[in-house]
């Protein structure tokens, strides 16, 4: 695998509900993202939840955690922070994340190439 | 004007922005605000909206998103409102404003809130095309129509604004510059090394920065081409911003010979009084104590003291704060009190790491004892905090750098200065409400709004009411009650209660006037259900705040596919209804399974059939069974007179009756109900939260039954009941348990912390001692009368069932939930692999 970085083109920004997330298939990975509309940011991750791997993270609920941006599981509510990756519930699991970048109201993801 | 009432004052308003349009709100909230006429002359073409948000619509929102009230509103106010039509001069003596269009009205009291005006630098070529300000919708209609095929946009000024304006420049998909006099970046609030931070991160969002540069040309052939600087250098320019600070809109004033300051805006005391006492200016006008404030707040703040001034009241205004944030994507920058240098400042603390790209800084008094002011970049999770000390003279601690940096400690609020205020709406000290609660022997925020009028203004300090409420009862030894989350300092109750009472429908409201941060997967779907308790308002409409359960209206499952379980009243059904069911589930591969509940479940559906499926369902009469919320789920029912030769009543109607009005209301938490047709109960009723079990005579009300997790008996409510007052009685019991219980209690639960038990349920519901009752029936009436089936609904709305989509860049099926076969039906793959049974048939 190439270490080489690119953006690539992931949904346009009203795809993406407000302090909310969806899923784009990007490469065959399923990645979910997500608004924050008071900071006006993007986030991205793995879809995939680490905890029993079930691929439904962009369907759970945005929030923060002392100004941490994060997004909690549908299933059994485990959290990761959307800056880090890191469960926020203490256990010793992370998610994939990835930048985000908006461009003439185009959403990107930097995903490694290939 | 024949809506002038001649029995009341004139007040007119010249200026319908922000500040204008809230003396308006406050005045007409106000006892004696009724003795005026309020008159409106606004130049702009439409009613006032909120500029803070400006920006946002360039990113899709619309003028109705921003607009702070309709027409309407004005009009059912009473508020006179002329639109387009400035006011072109005053006659002071005769009291009189003329209007543009020739308009003459008499005023008994004259408000400025005119607002300001960009200012715009002394430069040649400013008035050339492409050169534009940004400060009104025209002005943002314009840029976007401009910027259509250009390339390259150059904002004037590196302030708060001007860099908001470059943000969305380059959100416009243009090469965007950023032109800073000043050797720093929001020279205001921030000193190099902060502006150095910011800069950086700028930069990485492709925003070209120039510091130092001083313009002296915008040149072109008719239209700006390129901006020239004093120092030779250049740049090419298709469109140039203008954002170089603003100037009070004091023209008017000046011309009617009222005192303005040197740098502009009215002159004005504590009171708001120009040098005529019949006017007042407030908002970006007013010049007070040497200041123009360019911020909404502080405007707020004088529109609550003219409008207290107008109606009799005594507040003055002793000056604003200057806190804010910058708003723009991704980046951090907040600032509060005197963040840069000044006399008062003796000493400052920083920290920097530069590769997290965090800057902070807070400056504090000679003695160490107080904050000053500070500054933060590219990590503001300290703001609320600081702000906080700041406002409130929290005396430091001996190393005040721990205030920025490591862990941040819990300071116990009883530690504030005694004169610390706490309300600034009412001017309510620290002292006075700790006095209040000790006095009093008060033991809750609503005893200290009664006694001390603190948190009864714009209701911002409820929080730190409660927290002075909480560290006495501590300090005493006594429990404290738990509080929502670290978002929402208030109880369930409190919260319904200021929802109710502030009329509140959304979260975001909720959040902004009572919360703090950005809400969690806790208080978004708690609030959610507290909204629909008390409104009733359809589920859908606040989607993000809800478990993904209520936002697609099924219960999430293995895979993340979803179940489906339609409601079966009674658990009586037609064969052709029996029919419908099997031929969904084979049309859509789905797992059948009876509930013991009644009814139907479906297992097993992908996100993208759930609408097509409730289609079909509902094609053949079927109603969601909301196995998915926290609301009326199954009413169980045993077959009843009608054949069972013990029966006494008829338990299936009956049954019916009671799913039928109940369905569809969300609840703290599911009710479930049963109906038993007689003393040999096959339903299980006095398992149930409520359950009725038929006598010779009528019904028995069983409450606060359950099963599950820590089973419990239901106990006897009332016997013998005719079926209008059993009615009666259930509604009542399940609208005293929506008002009372917490989020996600179940009546059981709820039944074992009630003091008194079910006596006073009894007392309460059957002997109205809270004297409720009356309400109690309305409000159920209210939410009956307002019930529909929500998936009915969804499938008739496209754009709603445009969400029910595995991925929104592509047509694909989400292929990673994977199925066996058992028995005939498909199941899912467990979450442990290994489980995987080989010899088992893989289904897609
Ligand atoms: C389908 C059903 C099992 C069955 O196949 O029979 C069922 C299935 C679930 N139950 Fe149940 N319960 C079902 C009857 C019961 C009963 C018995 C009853 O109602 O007669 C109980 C005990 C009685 C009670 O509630 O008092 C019961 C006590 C629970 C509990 C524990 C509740 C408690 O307060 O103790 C939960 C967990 C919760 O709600 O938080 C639960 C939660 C669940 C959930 C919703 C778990 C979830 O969130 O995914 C299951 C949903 C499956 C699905 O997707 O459809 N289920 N569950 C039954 C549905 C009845 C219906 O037609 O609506
Ligand atoms: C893009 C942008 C972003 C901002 N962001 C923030 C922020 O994040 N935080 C913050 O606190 N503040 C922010 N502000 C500032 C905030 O919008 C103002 O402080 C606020 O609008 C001031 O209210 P006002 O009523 O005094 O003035 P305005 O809202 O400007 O209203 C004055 C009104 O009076 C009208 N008028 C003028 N002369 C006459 C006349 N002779 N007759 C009739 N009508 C007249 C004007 O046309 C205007 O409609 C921002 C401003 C802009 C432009
Ligand atoms: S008992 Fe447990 S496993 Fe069975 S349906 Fe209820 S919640 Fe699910
Ligand atoms: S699968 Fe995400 S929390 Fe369990």
């Amino acid at each position: 695998m190439s270490l080489n970085k690119v953006w690539v083109e992931a949904a346009k920004t009203e795809d993406i509900p407000e302090d909310g997330g969806a899923c784009v298939l990007l490469n065959g990975k399923q990645i979910a993202i997500f608004h924050l509309k008071s900071k006006d940011q993007w986030y991205a991750c793995d879809n995939l939840c680490k905890h029993k791997m079930q691929s439904v993270l962009s369907r759970g609920i945005l929030g923060d955690h002392h100004g941490e941006p994060k997004i909690a599981c549908p299933l059994h509510k485990k959290s990761y922070s959307l800056l880090t990756g890191k469960n926020l519930n203490g256990e010793d699991y992370a998610v994939e994340i990835y930048p985000v970048k908006m461009e003439g109201g185009l959403l990107y993801v930097e995903l490694a190439e290939g | 004007m024949s809506e002038l009432k001649s029995d009341r004052k004139n007040l007119v308003i010249i200026g319908n922005g922000m500040v204008g349009y809230k003396l308006c709100e406050k005045l007409i909230e106000k006892e004696g605000g009724d003795k005026y006429n309020i008159i409106v002359f606004g130049e702009e073409p439409r009613p006032a909206y909120d500029r803070v948000q400006l920006t946002s619509y360039l990113s899709g929102k619309t003028v109705e998103d921003l607009t702070l009230a309709p027409l309407t509103w004005y009009e059912e106010k009473g508020i006179v409102l002329k639109l387009g039509e400035p006011i072109a001069e005053i006659n002071r003596e005769k009291q009189t404003v003329i209007s543009s269009s020739g308009n003459r009205v008499h005023y008994d009291k004259l408000v400025f809130a005119t607002g300001s005006s960009p200012f715009v630098p002394p430069i040649n070529g400013v008035d050339r095309d492409g050169v534009f300000l940004y400060r009104t919708i025209e002005d943002l209609d314009a840029i976007r129509q401009y910027s259509e095929n250009k390339k390259k946009a150059v904002v004037i000024g590196g302030g708060l604004l001007g860099l908001e304006a470059a943000k969305a420049l380059i959100d416009l998909g243009l090469e965007t510059h950023v032109i800073e006099m000043a050797p720093r970046l929001m020279p205001r609030q921030l000193d190099v090394a902060g502006s150095q931070m910011l800069k950086d991160k700028l930069q990485n969002l492709d925003l070209n920065i120039h510091l130092d540069k001083r313009l002296s040309v915008c040149d072109g052939n008719g239209k700006v081409e390129q901006i020239r600087f004093e120092d030779g250098s250049s740049l090419e320019a298709d469109i140039v911003v203008i954002s170089a600070g603003i100037k009070p809109r004091d023209e008017l004033a000046k011309l009617s010979g009222l005192k303005t300051a040197p740098q502009g805006g009215i002159l004005v005391d504590d009171l708001l009084q120009s040098s005529d006492p019949n006017i007042y200016a407030i908002g970006e006008v007013a010049s007070h104590r040497d200041m123009v404030y360019g911020l909404v707040a502080p405007g707020y703040a004088m529109a609550e003291v003219v409008a207290s001034c107008l109606t009799g009241g005594k507040k003055t205004f002793e000056g604003g704060d200057l806190s804010t944030k910058l708003k723009l994507v991704g980046i951090d920058v907040a600032s509060f009190g005197e963040s840069v240098e000044t006399v008062r400042v003796s000493r400052m603390i920083t920290f920097e790491d530069s590769v997290k790209g965090v800057y902070k800084r807070i400056n504090v008094s000679g003695d160490g004892r107080y904050l000053l002011g500070g500054v933060l970049v590219g990590d503001s999770g300290d703001y609320n905090r600081l702000l906080h000390a700041y406002k409130n003279e929290v005396i430091l601690p001996p190393d005040p750098g721990e205030l920025i940096v490591g862990k941040s400690q819990k300071e116990n609020i009883l530690d504030l200065h005694d004169s610390a205020v706490i309300c600034a709406c009412e001017n309510v000290t620290k002292f006075d409400i700790v006095n209040a609660i000790e006095t009093n022997n008060l033991s809750d925020v609503a005893g200290i709004k009664s006694c001390t009028k603190a948190g009864t203004g714009c209701g911002g300090c409820g929080g730190l009411l409660l927290e002075i409420m909480d560290a006495i009862k501590e300090k005493k030894g006594e429990s404290v009650k738990r509080v929502l989350c670290e978002h929402f300092a208030y109880t369930r109750q409190e919260l319904i209660h200021i929802i109710k009472v502030h009329e509140i429908r959304a979260f975001d409201e909720l959040k902004a006037k009572y919360g703090m941060g950005e809400g969690c997967e806790v208080c978004k779907p708690a609030i959610a259900s507290m909204l629909s308790g008390v409104w009733n308002d359809k589920v859908m409409d606040q989607q993000m705040i809800q478990d993904t359960n209520d936002r697609f209206l099924a219960n999430i499952q293995m895979g993340g596919t979803y179940s489906v379980v339609p409601r079966v009243l009674g658990g009586e059904i037609t064969p052709e209804g029996l029919i419908v069911l099997g031929e969904v589930a084979k049309k859509y591969g789905l797992y059948c399974k009876f509930t013991g509940g009644q009814r139907m479940d479906f297992f097993g559906a992908r996100l993208e059939q759930l609408p097509h499926i409730w289609e079909d369902l509902g094609k053949a009469g079927f109603e969601s069974g909301h196995a998915y919320a926290r609301g009326m789920r199954t009413v169980k029912s045993c077959a009843g007179s009608t054949w069972c030769h013990f029966g006494v009543q008829d338990s299936v109607s009956m049954c019916i009756d009671i799913e039928k009005r109940y369905k569809g209301i969300r609840f703290p938490h599911k009710v479930k109900s049963a109906v038993s047709g007689c003393v040999r109960e096959c339903a299980e009723a006095q398992s149930k939260d409520f359950g009725i079990i038929a006598t010779e005579k009528g019904w028995n009300l069983f409450v606060c039954g359950n099963g599950g997790i820590k089973p419990r008996h239901a106990d006897l409510l009332a016997t013998d009941l005719d079926t209008e007052t059993l009615f009666k009685y259930m509604d009542r019991f399940l609208m005293y348990y929506i008002k009372t219980a917490a989020h996600l209690t179940r009546t059981s639960t709820w039944f074992e912390k009630l003091e008194g038990g079910i006596d006073h349920l009894k007392d309460v519901i059957i002997h109205d001692s809270l004297g409720i009752c009356d309400q109690l029936e309305k409000d159920m009436q209210y939410i009956v009368d307002n019930n529909h089936c929500e998936w009915a609904e969804l499938v008739k709305d496209s754009e709603e069932r445009s969400r029910f989509v595995p991925f929104v860049n592509s047509p694909e099926t989400d292929s990673t939930a994977e199925f066996l076969e058992e028995r005939g039906q498909k199941v899912p793959v467990a979450w442990d692999q290994e489980e995987i049974k080989k010899d088992k048939v893989l289904v897609s």
